[in-house]
């Protein structure tokens, strides 16, 4: 059963980033501009150099052959060449993916430490005044850039994953603290309260099981709101990962480079998404 | 809630007058250089000082929130009604069309918003007229943010398409087309409805994201992205707060629509 839902779950992964990467493909082979190549420009090139130039980009006219010689490469591990920084993007991505791992990684620790803490102390005390500066909290920061967030942590000399924290933060408190405070609602709690449970048998035992599943989905979701984040985060904090890459290759229209990140970022997305789905029905399952 | 939802209307209403009226209330313009106050504080002339190269802050403000405020609601429009297209007819035809179109919204999904921006913005020149990236701008805005909106009207379309009404209006002999526009489409519409006003300030703070990383609005015309790309430069909070005021004005819009928009029985719960 769980082995045919992980095959389930990992031909999905796989059928949409190769849908990602065939539609990044179909999309760069569209751009404007994509049959020009500055180098048949160059005055030292003869003509047969310029025809054979010509001719090269003439064979990526087929999109299925372009993104089938693509992915065949691919596979091969060879992930083209960066156009703009003129290294293999295989190598640019092997260096940045670390730190985007630890940026983002400690960016949804925070987040959910502040989540959990706020949207627990939210639903169980029930204070309308706390509720509701947590409330304006949130709404605040959901009102503020995610690049303003970042030009403000570079300002205040925060460290960048404090940024990812707050802008991924307002997204996950308002759902997680409205699931808390439906089940702590709920007629069986009340009765345990009731009959004097302690509270944190209460959370542990009652509440928190019931709530788990959708709060694994959203924290799935988190994951997806943290990469983008990390976008402005690294880009306007001078912190080399893949979104400052990301940021760089959009500026300089590296197309081949942003088909990889783009894949990538769908393969985490994706993968993120899945490993919730699945913890949240085993949980099911279990309880 | 009541008044709190009024307060938020009367300050869009005001905002917009206000950015509508900018060419009486700022008749000198927004590219206007005043060489001789180039970075000014504020003063009885410029009110909220000049930027680095002379410009009147308070007047590429009322310009910025004017085009922000104008066009973001039409990229919503746009959103809603392909939202409309795929999510409708998707869910309304059911079967492999609703699989096909549910993969496409799911790998939109799939990808961060901002990073689906980016690499699409990437796609179209970004050496280009400031009016044409305008549009380029909020045309992609528009093209890319269907896809939440799609998934929740597939499953509207396909409960309404198995409701008693549409298997009735089937029996009386109306088919195809006709039964999408008249009897489908316009249950959806509060759905329609709520997705196009959440968009908006969706849309403007992805437009003040994009403006702050460079693909944005391009200069001379003002955004608040652009207006806001000034914070960059700066090395202290204190020594120049006036650079603050589009930020602010943006989350109390922001906030103003969101306000606006929430639905009085849920802040009650």
């Amino acid at each position: 059963m769980l082995g045919r839902k992980l095959a389930r779950h990992g031909l999905g992964i796989i059928a949409t980033a190769l849908l990602g990467g065939f539609l990044a493909a179909t999309m760069v082979r569209l751009a404007p501009g994509f049959n020009t190549d500055e180098a048949q420009l160059d005055p030292r090139l003869n003509s047969a150099s310029v025809q054979a130039l010509k001719q090269a980009r003439a064979d990526q006219n087929n999109i299925f052959r372009f993104y089938v010689h693509a992915m065949s490469r691919a596979w091969r591990g060879d992930l083209g060449v960066s156009l703009s920084l003129g290294q293999p993007a295989s190598d640019l991505l092997r260096q940045r993916v670390p730190l985007t791992l630890r940026l983002v990684g400690m960016g949804l620790l925070l987040s959910w430490s502040a989540v959990m803490a706020f949207a627990l102390s939210a639903a169980r005390l029930r204070i309308s005044v706390y509720d509701g500066l947590a409330t304006v909290l949130s709404g605040t920061l959901l009102c503020v850039p995610a690049a303003v967030l970042a030009l403000l942590s570079v300002l205040w000399n925060v460290p960048g994953a404090l940024a990812i924290g707050l802008i991924v933060f307002p997204r996950d408190y308002r759902y997680t603290r409205n699931l808390l405070a439906k089940a702590y609602s709920l007629p069986h709690v009340l009765a345990a309260r009731a009959k004097g449970l302690g509270e944190v048998r209460i959370l542990f035992w009652h509440v928190l099981p019931l709530a788990a599943p959708q709060i694994l989905a959203v924290a799935g979701v988190s994951v997806s709101l943290a990469l983008g984040a990390a976008i402005p985060v690294e880009a306007l904090c001078g912190l080399a990962g893949v979104g400052q890459l990301a940021w760089q290759a959009a500026l300089s229209r590296d197309l081949p480079l942003l088909v990889n990140i783009t894949i990538l970022v769908t393969l985490v997305t994706l993968l993120a998404n899945s490993g919730a789905d699945l913890v949240g029905s085993m949980w099911r399952g279990q309880s | 809630m009541r008044t709190w939802r009024t307060l938020a209307c009367i300050v869009l209403v005001l905002v917009v007058g206000v950015s509508l009226a900018a060419n009486w209330l700022t008749p000198a313009g927004y590219a206007k250089q005043y060489r001789e106050a180039v970075a000014a504080p504020p003063s009885h002339q410029h009110w909220l000082g000049t930027d680095d190269i002379g410009r009147d802050r308070f007047a590429r403000l009322l310009y910025g929130t004017r085009i922000s405020l104008l066009l973001a609601p039409a990229a919503a429009l746009l959103s809603t009604l392909m939202a409309a297209l795929i999510g409708g007819l998707a869910g309304y035809l059911g079967g492999i069309w609703s699989r096909a179109a549910m993969a496409v919204t799911d790998l939109f999904l799939s990808l961060p918003w901002l990073f689906l921006l980016i690499t699409m913005r990437a796609l179209m020149p970004l050496n280009v007229a400031p009016l044409v990236s305008v549009l380029v701008t909020f045309l992609l805005l528009g093209l890319l943010g269907w896809s939440s909106a799609a998934r929740v009207l597939c499953s509207s379309a396909t409960t309404l398409r198995n409701s008693d009404f549409v298997r009735q209006a089937k029996a009386s002999g109306i088919q195809g087309s006709r039964l999408f526009w008249i009897h489908v489409l316009p249950n959806l519409k509060p759905v329609l409805h709520a997705q196009f006003w959440i968009s908006i300030p969706v849309f403007i703070l992805s437009e003040a994201n994009l403006g702050i990383l460079g693909l944005g609005v391009a200069e001379p015309l003002p955004s608040w992205g652009s207006l806001l790309k000034e914070l960059e430069g700066m090395v202290s909070v204190g020594d120049e707060p006036w650079k603050f005021v589009p930020l602010i004005l943006l989350i109390i819009v922001v906030t103003s629509f969101q306000l606006a928009l929430s639905n009085p029985d849920e802040v009650a719960a």
